[in-house]
């Protein structure tokens, strides 16, 4: 019993050290500059030229990831067939990548020069400098955390609704969309929510594949690395509603993972 | 079960004290500072010079950071302390310097700004960049490389260079961004230092601008204040004007210091 005494007091200090650390550099966001300033620096037009095509873009991310994701995950949660876990690894590989990597790998891939680069200029698509090329190394990026989410969730649906849903006579299709969906949804929407955070997070993927120009590619996080050589607050003030925005994200992970922890317990 | 909890809390005090160990050996008297290495950040187009400079300077070879000169100046305000500066300007050198924040700057190389192309490619004049269909990288307007191209674009006379800029496809942070998107194959043409198309080894053909457009780029180094290496960084910024190391930037495509 004497050994409980110091590893108490180890994990309280350890908490409170972990605690400091993490909050300390995002309070400083706000502490700096007054938030008249933190506001006044956000009429600059490159800014929020930049915050507006990361919202377009993060939300064009987004509808990709979820009209191929879910299906995908679905369809992990739900086949069992040879090399599965190869293929859940492989789906989950952006995951680990980091950034750079991500970004030389789509210009190999989908460059001008790259392997797919042929095809994709017969087609008349082009992906580097253009706003597509952003959304695309966001989906790259982003995609594994909503689809490792949702097959997560997808698999935590009790199997005798489906078996249930299946012998009244529906379809798969519209077991999907009435009982998956729904019983799943906040396993979904938190993956999401992950997947979003992700994406308006990007830097390097995007520097690298996309190229960085206002209005065109040029993402909040970009705008910022730009704006600290010239103009600290307005960095600040970019950063703190970035802040603001993943904070919101991530209390809405939590909120909607509130309600579905009760039911991954009971099982 | 709570002998395992015991071992993994022993573990963590073990990594704690450990790592507070290293951050102590870290911090001991000045018998120890010669012998590590200067820190030095520098503009990302000295990357390959200084590479080799690095190799010979006492104290061993520098922990480098390369970036954009004004990224480096951004973080010096911001409490940054490297041994050394070395900027792709004059301008942002002298400015630290008027801050108080880095000693008196050298004027140690110059660079030439070119039109850099694949090495295969069809541009040949900067006439070409008029045509609309050719995709040009630039540096950011903060970063040295950026402003020299503006200067020279802006001497070309407005209608010109608005033709031009109608061609910009990405504003890099560093030229050694513009040197990427050029090798990947993702743009037609860039403009960078001459040094750049050099360390870039024929896979970029340089196209020199006319001498009435050519503007001066002059690379500075300061000392900053507050390290405890002054001696040592002294001597680091003073080869880099004679001998060892003006030979390897001159070998590395940079040009002499303005007299």
């Amino acid at each position: 019993m004497s050994a409980v005494r110091p590893f108490r007091a180890i994990v309280t200090v350890a908490l409170a050290f972990a605690l400091c650390f993490l909050t300390l550099p995002v309070v400083a966001i706000f502490a700096g500059t007054p938030p008249g300033e933190l506001v006044a620096s956000l009429g600059d037009p490159a800014a929020l030229d930049a915050l507006s095509l990361s919202l377009q873009a993060t939300l064009a991310a987004l509808a990709v990831i979820v009209v191929v994701g879910a299906p995908a995950a679905y369809a992990l949660a739900t086949r069992s067939f040879r090399g599965r876990s190869a293929v859940i690894t492989l789906v989950e590989l952006p995951l680990v990548l980091p950034p750079a990597v991500a970004g030389i790998a789509l210009l190999a891939a989908l460059g001008p020069q790259g392997l797919l680069g042929g095809w994709l200029e017969d087609a008349g698509v082009r992906l580097v400098f253009e706003t597509a090329g952003v959304i695309v190394a966001l989906v790259f990026v982003a995609a594994p955390f909503f689809i490792s989410q949702a097959q997560a969730a997808f698999s935590a649906v009790d199997r005798t609704w489906l078996d249930a849903s299946r012998t009244l006579g529906a379809t798969e299709a519209r077991t999907f969309l009435s009982v998956m969906v729904p019983s799943a949804l906040p396993g979904l929407l938190s993956g999401l929510a992950l997947a979003w955070g992700r994406a308006l997070g990007e830097f390097g993927a995007t520097l690298i594949f996309a190229g960085s120009l206002s209005g065109v590619t040029q993402t909040a996080p970009l705008a910022i690395y730009e704006l600290f050589a010239t103009d600290l607050n307005a960095a600040l003030a970019l950063s703190a509603v970035l802040v603001a925005i993943s904070a919101a994200l991530l209390l809405s992970v939590k909120l909607v993972g509130g309600r579905v922890a009760p039911g991954l317990l009971a099982r | 079960m709570r002998r395992a909890r015991a071992l993994v809390a022993g573990l963590c005090t073990l990594a704690a004290l450990a790592s507070l160990a290293a951050a102590g050996c870290g911090r001991q008297g000045p018998a120890q500072d010669a012998e590590e290495p200067l820190t030095v950040s520098a503009a990302a187009s000295l990357a390959e010079a200084f590479g080799r400079y690095g190799e010979g300077v006492e104290g061993g070879r520098p922990r480098y950071s390369f970036a954009g000169s004004d990224e480096l100046a951004a973080q010096i305000r911001q409490g940054a302390r490297p041994d050394v500066y070395a900027a792709a300007n004059t301008k942002l050198p002298e400015a630290l310097h008027r801050e108080g924040l880095v000693e008196r700057p050298v004027t140690f190389t110059t660079n030439a700004l070119v039109l850099a192309v694949p090495a295969d490619s069809a541009i040949d004049a900067l006439s070409d960049l008029e045509r609309p269909g050719a995709d040009l990288v630039v540096g950011s307007p903060s970063v040295p490389v950026g402003s020299y191209t503006r200067e020279v674009l802006w001497r070309l006379g407005p209608q010109r260079a608005e033709l031009i800029l109608a061609g910009v496809r990405s504003r890099e942070p560093d030229v050694k961004g513009v040197v990427a998107k050029l090798v990947a194959g993702a743009a037609d043409a860039g403009f960078v230092y001459r040094s750049d198309v050099v360390a870039a080894g024929g896979r970029l053909r340089a196209l020199a601008l006319p001498g009435r457009l050519r503007p001066q780029a002059a690379y500075a180094a300061a000392v900053v204040r507050g390290g405890e290496r002054h001696a040592l960084a002294r001597r680091f910024v003073g080869g880099l004007r004679s001998g060892r190391g003006a030979r390897i930037l001159r070998a590395a495509g940079f040009g002499p210091p303005p007299r």
